[in-house]
C-alpha cells in the first residue's frame, strides 16, 4: 500500500529564550501507510510531539525544521512555499491536541469551530457540514449529538470534549490524522472510552494516523506499529507486538520493564505487625477557599513503607501531601507525625519536625529556583536544619556531591544547565543522608512537558 | 451575569464614594485653612476668626464633608473662592469645549488604534509590525507639548493652513472650526493611540500564546481570520478596560493640549483652580473628572462581563 | 543541550552576549550622552544657569549663544545643560521613591495577604480612580509647589502603578514549586522573599524602572510646562518649554529644544526597555504560519 507520509532525516532545533539553537530531533525517518497506526512513544524530551508536527511541516514557536524531507500524499511538503504548506493543515492533514479543554476557543460555539477547517478548505457548506458533523457527534457516543454543537465549551465536560476534538479532526476527512497524547489529561475511565472512539473512528475512515505517547498501555490498544525514540532519535521500530514482547533494544526493554510491577521491589509490610505509624492523617478535611477538597480523610504510614495515594485528576492527592507538609492548612481533623500531633500551618512547625517531613515535587524544573546555583540549592537544607555549611556536611553527602549525579561543573550552575533527570534527584538530596523519616512524593517525577523548548 | 454585573456597580459607587474623600481629605490637610487663603498676608486674628465663623470651618471636618458631599449630589457644587461666582456656573461655560476635544479625538483614536493594533498583530515579527511598534514606542515617550508645539510650528506658524487658537465662535462654519480644532484634537489623539495600538496588539498576541491558537492555525487558517475571529473575541476584555483606561488617561492630555492652544476649557480652569489655591473649584474639578474615570471603566468592565460567554451562559 | 554548560542559565546571559540591536545601542549611547552631561554639566556649560548673557531675547541659534537666547537673554545652551541635572535626578529620585513604597508594599501584600492585602489593594485602587495628573493637581493646589512637595507627590502617584506590578509579580512566584519549597522547608519569610521572590522577579522589576522613569520626566515636565513643577530660576526642561512658547511665533527655537531634548531622553529609555524586554520574549504561532 502507498504511504500517506514518509519523513526523511529529519532535523528540528529549538531555541531556549536568549539562547542559542540546540538539536532536539537528529536526523528522524519514518514512514505512515493508508489505514495504519504508528505509535511514537518516549519519555519527554524525546522530541515525540516535535516530529508528529513536522508531519504537518510545522514547528512550536521557538523550534524550527531545520532539515529533512516531509513528503504527504506524494509531494514534500518542505519544498512548498508556506502559504500553500499551510493551506494543507486542515484539509489533508489534522492534529488532536493532549487538553481538549485548553485546545478550544471559549468564546466560539464548539459547533461552529468543529465545521470552520472544512468551512475555509472549501469541503461544503454550512448545513451539510453540520450535518455530518452530528453524524460524527453520534459515532462517537456523544450525548445529545443534535445540541451540542450550540454549546460553548466551558459547558461540557472533559471526556466530550475530547471526543469533540476527535469530531474536529475527523471533520475535515484528512488523509493524516496527528494525535499528540489526545487522553493523558483525562480520568482513568474516560480515557478507555475515548481511546476506544478514536480506534474505531480510524478503523472506519481508513485515516492513516500517527499516536504519541508515553503511556505503553494506550499503545498496546491503537497501534499497528511503534518507532521508539530518545533524545531525539530512533531506537528502534516494529510491529506493536515485536516490541512489546520481544523489544530488541536495552532502552526499549528499559522502558517496558518501568511499566510492569515489579513486586519484589519493595518488601510489603503486613499493616497488622508494623510498628506505630510515622504519619498518621487522623479524619482530616481541608480544601481552598470555599471548595472543600478532602472530607474526612484517615491513613497511617507505618515506618519504612511506602503509601500510594491513587485517584483520578482533581481527587485531593496532591492536596493530602500538602496537608501533610503543612502547605494546606487542615480545617479539621489532626496529622500526627512521629507521635506528635502537628501544627496545621508549616510556619508553626518546629524546625526538628520540618526536617523529618520533606516533600519531593511533581515537576523538577519547577521546584528549583531558577536564579540560585544548584550548590546552593542542595546545601541549604543542610545549612538550614543543622548549620553545617562547606567542610562540616558529612561524609555520605559528600560522597552524594561528588557523585557523577552531581558533578563539580554543575555545582556552579542554575537549574537550567541541567537535564531533567538529573534535577529530580536535586529536589531530594535529603536522600543521600540521613533519610528523612517521611517524605510526601508527588506523582513520578517522571513527567511530559511538550510544549517548552528544551532549557 | 446579572448579580456580577450589580456587583460591579455597587463597587463603582464605592469607589466614587472613596474618590470623593481622597479628594475631600487632599485639600482639607493642606497647612492653614481655606479662611488663611482668602485673606492672604493681610490677615488678622478676628478676621480669620469671623470668616472661618461664616464659613463654618470651626465645625468637625466629618461634617463639612458630609456636607460637601450633600451639595454635589443636589448639583451644588458651592462658590469659587477667587471670583464669588458659583462653581456650577464656571464649569457649564467650560465644560462643552473640554468635551468637545474629548470627544472628537476620541472618535478618531478608538477605530484607528483598534485597526492599527490588529494589523500589527496579523503581521507579527513582518515589517509593518517592526515599524508600527518603533513609531508607537517612540511616540509614547515624546511628552504631548513637544508634540502639540511642533504641529503648531509646521502648520500654524510656518504653513499657516491651521490655527494656532482653538478658540471657535458660534458663527464659525464648517471649515472654520476645523482650522481651530485640527491641531489640538490631532495632538490629543497621537498620545492615546500610539498607547492604545500597542496595547491592542499586545492583548491579541498574549492570546496566541494559548493552545486553542495553536489549534486554529493548525485548521490552516488564514492569519487574518486567526486574529479577528479567533483572537479578538478572547482579547476584547483587556482591549475594553485598556480603552477606558486611556479615554480616561486623555485628561492629563487634554490639560496640556488646552495650554498649548489655548482652549477656554475645564482643565484650564482647573489648572488655575490650583495656582490661586480655589478650593471649592478644585474639589468640584476633581470629582468630575475621577467620575468620568470610574463611569468610564465601569463601562469597559460590564462590557467585558457580557462579552465573556462563561458569564453569558452558565453551565 | 550540553549537560554541565552554564549556556542556559539566567545569570550568564545577561553578561554574555548583549545582543544589542542598532536602536538599542543608539538609545543607550544617547542615554550616556546625557548622563555625562549631568554628571559635568557646570565644567562644560558656558555661561551660568540664570546669568543674562545678551540684550537680544530670542535670539536665534547661533547668536549670542550656541543655541540662541531666550525669553530673558539667557543663554539656551547652558540652560539646557543645567537642565539635564535638574530634569534626570528629579526623575529619579521620583522613581526611587515609587520603588521604594510600591515594591515594599506589594510585595508585603502578595507574601502576607490576609487583610493586610485588602486594605492596601483597596486604598491603592482608590488613589489610582485618579488620572495621576489630576491627583498631582490637587495635592500640588493644596500644599503648592516646591520641590518636596513635588518630588513626594509624584513618587506617590507612580507608586501606585508599580505596587500593582510588584504585587502581581509576588502573587505570580509566591505559588511556584519552588517557593512552596521553601516554605515546606519552613524558610521565614524575609528568606522567601529575598532569596526566592526577589531575585525572579529582577528582570520584570528593571524594565518596570525603565518605564516609570520615562512617565517620571513625562510627568514631571508636563507639570513644569504648567508652571507647577520647578519654579524659576532653575533650568528645568519643562519649564524652559513653558518659558519660551511665545517664542514660537517669533521664530524662535527656544521651546522646541528643550521639548527635543526630553523627547530624545524619554524615548531612548523607552527603547532601550523594549529591548531589554523583546529579549525575553520569543515567537508566535503567527509567525511559525511563514515559515
Amino acid at each position: 500500500m502507498t504511504d500517506v507520509l514518509t519523513i526523511k532525516n529529519l532535523h528540528v532545533e529549538g531555541r531556549p529564550p536568549g539562547g542559542d539553537y540546540v538539536p532536539i530531533v537528529k536526523g528522524v525517518s519514518l514512514n505512515v501507510r493508508k489505514g495504519e497506526v504508528l505509535a511514537l512513544i518516549g519519555e519527554s524530551g524525546s522530541g515525540k510531539s516535535t516530529i508528529s508536527l513536522a508531519a504537518m511541516g510545522f514547528a512550536r514557536p521557538g523550534c524550527r525544521i531545520s532539515r529533512g524531507e516531509v513528503w504527504l500524499n506524494g509531494r514534500d511538503i518542505m519544498a512548498l512555499p508556506p502559504h500553500d504548506r499551510h493551506a494543507l493543515r486542515g484539509d489533508e492533514v489534522s492534529y488532536v491536541a493532549q487538553s481538549a479543554a485548553a485546545s478550544f476557543n471559549p468564546a466560539l460555539r464548539i459547533g461552529r469551530q468543529v465545521i470552520e477547517a472544512p468551512l475555509w478548505h472549501g469541503a461544503g457548506d454550512a448545513a451539510t457540514l453540520t450535518a455530518a458533523a452530528v453524524e460524527l457527534y453520534r459515532k462517537l457516543d456523544l450525548p445529545s449529538p443534535e445540541t451540542v454543537g450550540e454549546k460553548f465549551p466551558h459547558q461540557v465536560s472533559g471526556g466530550q470534549l475530547q471526543r469533540l476534538m476527535a469530531a474536529m479532526a475527523m471533520s475535515c476527512g484528512p488523509d493524516l490524522l496527528i494525535l499528540d497524547e489526545p487522553t493523558t489529561a483525562l480520568d482513568v475511565t474516560t480515557q478507555i472510552e475515548v481511546l476506544k472512539a478514536f480506534r474505531d473512528i480510524i478503523r472506519d475512515q481508513g485515516t492513516a494516523a500517527i499516536y504519541v505517547t508515553h503511556d505503553l498501555a494506550v499503545v498496546a490498544q491503537v497501534a499497528d506499529r511503534i518507532l521508539v525514540l530518545k533524545n531525539g532519535e530512533t531506537v528502534e521500530e516494529g510491529p506493536t507486538d515485536q516490541i512489546l514482547h520481544a523489544p530488541r533494544h536495552d532502552y526499549t526493554r528499559t522502558l517496558m520493564a518501568a511499566v510492569r510491577p515489579a513486586p519484589h521491589l519493595v518488601d510489603h509490610i503486613d499493616p497488622a505487625a508494623a510498628q506505630a505509624p510515622v504519619i498518621s492523617v487522623r479524619n482530616v478535611t481541608a480544601g481552598y477557599g470555599a471548595l472543600t477538597i478532602l472530607s474526612d480523610v484517615s491513613v497511617d504510614v507505618p515506618a519504612a513503607s511506602v503509601v500510594g495515594v491513587i485517584g483520578e485528576s482533581g481527587c485531593g492527592k496532591s492536596t493530602l501531601a500538602r496537608v501533610v507538609a503543612g502547605l494546606t492548612p487542615l480545617r479539621e481533623g489532626t496529622v500526627i507525625l512521629d507521635g506528635e500531633p502537628a501544627a496545621p500551618a508549616v510556619r508553626d512547625r518546629p524546625r526538628a519536625a520540618l526536617k523529618d517531613c520533606q516533600i519531593v515535587f511533581q515537576m523538577a524544573d519547577t521546584a528549583l529556583n531558577p536564579r540560585q546555583r544548584i550548590g546552593d540549592i542542595l546545601g541549604r537544607p543542610l545549612d538550614f536544619y543543622k548549620g553545617l555549611k562547606g567542610r562540616e556536611r558529612p561524609r555520605g553527602w559528600r560522597s552524594f556531591w561528588n557523585s557523577s549525579i552531581c558533578r563539580a561543573s554543575s555545582r556552579r550552575g542554575f537549574p537550567a544547565s541541567c537535564r531533567a533527570g538529573r534535577s529530580s534527584a536535586s529536589t531530594w538530596p535529603a536522600r543521600s543522608r540521613r533519610t528523612p523519616r517521611s517524605s510526601s512524593a508527588t506523582r513520578s517525577p517522571r513527567r511530559s512537558t511538550p510544549s517548552s523548548p528544551p532549557g | 451575569m446579572y448579580r456580577i454585573i450589580l456587583t460591579r456597580l455597587a463597587q463603582g459607587l464605592l469607589t466614587l464614594l472613596l474618590a470623593s474623600i481622597i479628594v475631600f481629605g487632599a485639600t482639607e490637610i493642606l497647612p492653614g485653612d481655606v479662611a488663611e487663603a482668602i485673606l492672604g498676608q493681610s490677615r488678622t486674628e478676628e478676621a480669620l476668626a469671623a470668616l472661618r465663623e461664616e464659613m463654618g470651618l470651626n465645625r468637625p471636618a466629618i461634617e463639612r464633608y458630609f456636607d460637601w458631599l450633600g451639595g454635589l449630589l443636589r448639583g451644588d457644587l458651592g462658590t469659587s473662592l477667587a471670583t464669588d461666582r458659583p462653581v456650577a456656573d464656571m464649569i457649564e461655560s467650560r465644560m462643552w469645549n473640554t468635551l468637545r476635544l474629548a470627544l472628537l479625538a476620541a472618535a478618531i483614536s478608538v477605530p484607528l488604534s483598534l485597526a492599527f493594533g490588529l494589523w500589527s498583530a496579523m503581521r507579527a515579527g513582518g515589517r509593518v509590525d517592526k515599524t508600527l511598534a518603533m513609531t508607537t514606542l517612540a511616540l509614547i515617550a515624546v511628552p504631548e507639548f513637544f508634540i502639540g508645539l511642533i504641529l503648531m510650528k509646521v502648520f500654524a506658524v510656518e504653513l499657516k493652513w491651521l490655527s494656532a487658537s482653538a478658540n471657535t465662535r458660534p458663527y464659525f462654519d464648517f471649515w472654520q472650526n476645523f482650522r481651530a480644532l485640527a491641531l489640538p484634537v490631532a495632538t490629543l489623539s497621537f498620545a492615546v493611540l500610539a498607547h492604545m495600538m500597542r496595547m491592542t496588539r499586545s492583548s491579541v498576541i498574549n492570546i496566541f500564546t494559548s493552545p486553542y491558537m495553536e489549534m486554529a492555525a493548525l485548521k490552516g487558517l488564514p492569519k487574518r481570520r486567526l486574529v479577528i475571529r479567533h483572537a479578538l473575541p478572547n482579547a476584547l476584555s483587556p482591549i475594553l478596560t485598556v480603552i477606558a483606561l486611556n479615554l480616561s488617561y486623555m485628561v492629563s492630555g487634554v490639560i496640556i493640549v488646552e495650554t498649548v492652544f489655548g482652549v477656554p476649557g475645564l482643565t484650564r480652569l482647573l489648572v488655575d483652580a490650583v495656582t490661586l489655591r480655589d478650593i471649592p473649584l478644585i474639589q468640584a474639578c476633581a470629582m468630575i473628572f475621577g467620575t468620568v474615570y470610574i463611569l468610564l471603566n465601569l463601562l469597559a468592565d460590564v462590557l467585558s462581563i457580557m462579552a465573556n460567554p462563561r458569564l453569558r451562559y452558565p453551565k | 543541550m550540553s549537560d554541565v554548560s552554564d549556556h542556559g542559565a539566567p545569570r550568564a546571559s545577561v553578561f554574555a552576549g548583549l545582543r544589542l540591536t542598532w536602536t538599542a545601542g543608539l538609545a543607550g549611547a544617547i542615554l550616556l550622552f546625557w548622563l555625562v552631561l549631568a554628571l559635568f554639566g557646570p565644567w562644560i556649560a558656558p555661561h551660568g544657569e540664570a546669568e543674562i548673557i545678551s540684550g537680544t531675547t530670542f535670539a536665534p541659534i547661533g547668536e549670542g549663544g550656541l543655541l540662541g537666547t531666550d525669553k530673558l537673554g539667557r543663554d539656551v545652551f547652558s540652560r539646557l545643560i543645567y537642565g539635564v541635572r535638574t530634569t534626570m535626578l528629579l526623575a529619579l529620585i521620583t522613581t526611587l521613591i515609587s520603588f521604594a513604597f510600591g515594591v515594599t508594599l506589594g510585595f508585603a501584600a502578595a507574601i502576607l495577604k490576609g487583610w493586610f492585602d485588602v486594605v492596601i489593594s483597596r486604598i491603592v485602587e482608590a488613589f489610582m480612580a485618579f488620572p495621576s495628573t489630576l491627583l498631582a493637581l490637587v495635592v500640588i493646589g493644596a500644599f503648592g509647589t516646591s520641590i518636596t512637595v513635588l518630588v513626594l507627590t509624584v513618587g506617590l502617584v507612580l507608586s501606585t502603578g508599580v505596587f500593582r506590578v510588584s504585587r502581581a509579580l509576588g502573587y505570580d512566584i509566591g505559588v511556584m514549586d519552588f517557593v512552596e519549597a521553601a516554605r515546606a522547608r519552613g524558610e521565614g519569610t524575609w528568606w522567601i522573599l529575598t532569596r526566592e521572590i526577589l531575585p525572579n522577579s529582577m528582570a520584570p522589576l528593571i524594565a518596570e524602572f525603565g518605564l516609570r522613569f520615562t512617565f517620571s520626566i513625562l510627568f514631571l515636565s508636563g507639570l513644569s510646562f504648567l508652571g507647577l513643577g520647578v519654579q524659576e530660576p532653575a533650568a528645568d526642561w519643562g519649564l524652559m518649554v513653558q518659558e519660551n512658547v511665545g517664542g514660537l511665533f517669533l521664530g524662535s527655537s527656544a521651546a522646541l529644544i528643550p521639548a527635543a531634548c526630553i523627547a530624545s531622553l524619554t524615548v531612548s529609555m523607552n527603547l532601550l526597555v523594549d529591548w531589554f524586554q523583546q529579549r525575553q520574549q520569543g515567537e508566535t504561532v503567527l509567525e511559525k504560519i511563514d515559515q
